[in-house]
């Protein structure tokens, strides 16, 4: 079993700022970290290894130091790795980043398994996976929670639809997005990832792509393209209430009846 | 095209102008200024750095005839018929949006044996109703689906599609998006259109710290997904008014190599988005049998307890009850925050609660900012005394 898992490096915060005078992004010195989401599509892979062989790649497209979570996932047991990255590939909307993503499974070969996490933390869209999907034209399922089967025809799983929980077989080649709880992800090993420090990462940049037109990736192979950034609203109607402990209860007491849930 | 040019000439003090950048996509290379595949576009180093330092080039690229695209369609959510409630709010938006550019609203629905149910869609003044039904269409795969969508928008142009952000929505949209090659959206909580029919997207980016506005200029038709109990829903009308169209397709459009063995309904659990008033429990409360004050409240209310993410990362509640970017939007009648600080993740996921009322005993806690009623006060006095005061007036 050929397995690809897509990873990405995410900043370890979300407090950012837009200053109100300059419309400009702080930063403050925000740390990375893989994407929590991967972790668990890391983890299904390892068991899905554990259980019928294979070899695992993991992907990841960002800049040079994004590299950091490929040799993460080396120490949960990944066994290669590969970093698309240019700058011509920067401002990439989820279009553009999913062709990226694409071009770049190409390149690696056929796999018989890809597996995404849920979502990003920093882009939450959970639109990446789908997409791939489609410029691979493979068939994809989202939300699952649980592997019910695996042989080397077809994988059985359970997808989590909110009101009800559907069973599919989906045949290779396929692409899943798992849950967060599918599996407990393991931690990093430090056997493993000093056995790995010199394991080589892969480096793709668009001379090694199928498409080499630089329209159809970065901002240019975007369609969406964002206006402006601004902080969320605040809320303008507010009260606040002191007073003493008893007085507050009975004003809340009294603001419940008023608005008719007691 | 567009790219960034550098005129080494123009830079000045390298390093200023590698800490202007945003994302850490400028470097010192060798003495000269360089770009990296951190960059997102976000042309800061252009327009706040020294003049001329880093230009902006940009080609010109053609843009659609726009005028050939032509209606706001609705794509159907639904199980076995039952439509799920964010249609009709989609409806409600998408026909604000047509009158704003007089084109008309689209529902498209696909599935099997769905003739009748697709009648209900007549009661919230639809113009047309695409109604796909054929017995490989009786469960969502990807395939199919992404289809009949593919021949709905080749047949219909519409100028915008808007689907709801359910499990089946969030995989369909992006699947669809990609086959078209154009823009989506994802999660938008706030929708318009301009003049020119170009979607106004605004979408809480960053986990809800910054609201970002974004347009798919150039691209038809635009996609946006929305969750539900974000937008209103219109008032069903007692009368009949629309056209159902009834759509075929062909064949082996509709093969899959998904086979769904099986629909296994979940244990009739309650949902928080479905309670009127929700009861949230946040880092506030000290003890996990503490919560137990907190239960017995929303029981007292008809309501349901949730939380924050903290709670459920410790394991005090599960993750189903969670409020928030990373848990979920509720819009309830009524909402009690107790002991919860309110970040920006968290109120992202209720700030449209009709009321919001905050027990915090920080007066600075960001929460007050959201809550329509802050109280600021103790928790573990404040709720005891309320609980009796609800029992006693019963």
């Amino acid at each position: 079993m050929n397995i690809l898992v897509c990873i990405k490096q995410v900043p370890d915060s979300n407090k950012v700022e837009v200053d109100p005078v300059t419309g400009v992004l702080k930063r403050n010195g925000i740390e990375s970290k893989m994407n929590p989401y991967d972790l668990y599509a890391i983890e299904s892979a390892l068991r899905i290894r554990e259980e019928i062989g294979g070899t695992i790649t993991a992907l990841t497209m960002g800049p040079g130091q994004a590299a950091s979570v490929i040799r993460e996932a080396f120490a949960m047991g990944v066994d290669q790795g590969a970093l698309i990255s240019d700058r011509r590939f920067g401002g990439a909307d989820v279009l553009a980043t999913s062709y990226t993503i694409s071009q770049g499974i190409k390149l690696l070969g056929d796999f018989d398994l890809i597996l995404c996490g849920k979502q990003t933390t920093d882009g939450d869209t959970a639109q990446v996976g789908p997409e791939v999907s489609e410029y691979l034209n493979i068939p994809s399922v989202s939300n699952v929670s649980k592997i019910v089967e695996i042989n080397p025809e077809f994988i059985t799983v359970e997808m989590d639809m909110t009101h009800d929980i559907e069973v599919a077989k989906i045949k290779y080649p396929c692409l899943l997005s798992v849950d967060k709880d599918i599996f407990m992800p393991r931690l990093p090993s430090y056997l493993k990832k000093e056995q790995t420090k010199d394991l080589e990462i892969r480096v793709i940049s668009l001379d090694q792509l199928e498409d080499q037109d630089e329209k159809h990736y970065g901002l240019n192979g975007s369609p969406t393209q964002v206006q402006r950034i601004f902080p969320p609203a605040v809320n303008s109607h507010r009260e606040i209430w002191t007073g003493t402990q008893q007085e507050l209860s009975d004003q809340l007491h009294n603001k419940l009846q008023e608005l008719k849930f007691v | 095209m567009e790219k960034l040019v550098i005129n080494q000439g123009l830079v000045g003090n390298i390093e200023d102008m590698v800490k202007l950048c945003p994302f850490n996509a400028m470097e010192n290379k060798n003495g000269e200024l360089a770009i990296n595949a951190a960059c997102k576009m976000c042309k800061i180093c252009v327009k706040k750095g020294p003049k001329g330092a880093v230009e902006y080039v940009e080609e010109k690229v053609a843009s659609v005839d726009k005028s050939l695209w032509k209606g706001i369609a609705v794509y159907v959510d639904h199980i076995d018929g039952n439509i799920h409630p964010v249609t009709y709010e989609l409806i409600g938006k998408a026909k604000e949006l047509a009158a704003k550019i007089n084109h008309p609203v689209y529902a498209i629905m696909m599935g099997s044996n769905i003739s009748e149910e697709s009648r209900e869609l007549l009661h919230y003044s639809v113009d047309k109703i695409f109604v796909y039904d054929n017995q490989s269409l009786d469960r969502f795969k990807i395939e199919p689906y992404t289809a009949v969508l593919e021949d709905f928008v080749s047949k219909l142009h519409p100028t915008a599609i808007l689907i709801g952000a359910t499990p089946v929505g969030r995989q369909l949209a992006p699947r669809l998006a990609a086959r078209l090659k154009t823009g989506l959206t994802a999660d938008c909580t706030i929708l318009d259109i301009n003049e020119e029919t170009d979607l106004v997207q605004i979408r809480p980016a960053f986990g809800g710290n910054i609201m970002a506005q974004i347009l798919t200029p150039n691209h038809r038709p635009q996609m946006a997904t929305v969750r539900y109990k974000v937008m209103d829903a219109p008032k069903r009308s007692s009368e009949e008014t629309g056209e159902i169209v009834s759509c075929e397709i062909g064949g082996d459009r509709l093969n899959s190599n998904i086979e769904v063995l099986d629909i296994i309904a979940k244990e009739k659990e309650q949902h928080i988005e479905a309670s009127e008033v929700l009861v949230v429990a946040g880092r506030g409360i000290k003890k996990v049998e503490d919560l137990r004050m907190v239960q017995e409240l929303a029981d007292l209310l008809d309501g349901q307890l949730a939380c924050t993410r903290p709670m459920m990362e410790a394991g005090w509640i599960e993750a189903k009850r969670q409020v928030g970017l990373s848990g979920r939007t509720v819009r309830p009648k009524l909402i009690i925050t107790v002991g919860v600080s309110g970040s920006v993740q968290f109120t992202a996921g209720m700030n449209n609660s009709e009321h919001i009322i905050a027990i915090n005993k920080d007066e600075n806690a960001p929460i007050f900012k959201t809550a329509h009623y802050g109280i600021v006060g103790d928790l573990y006095e404040i709720i005891p005394n309320l609980i009796s005061q609800i029992k006693a007036s019963r």
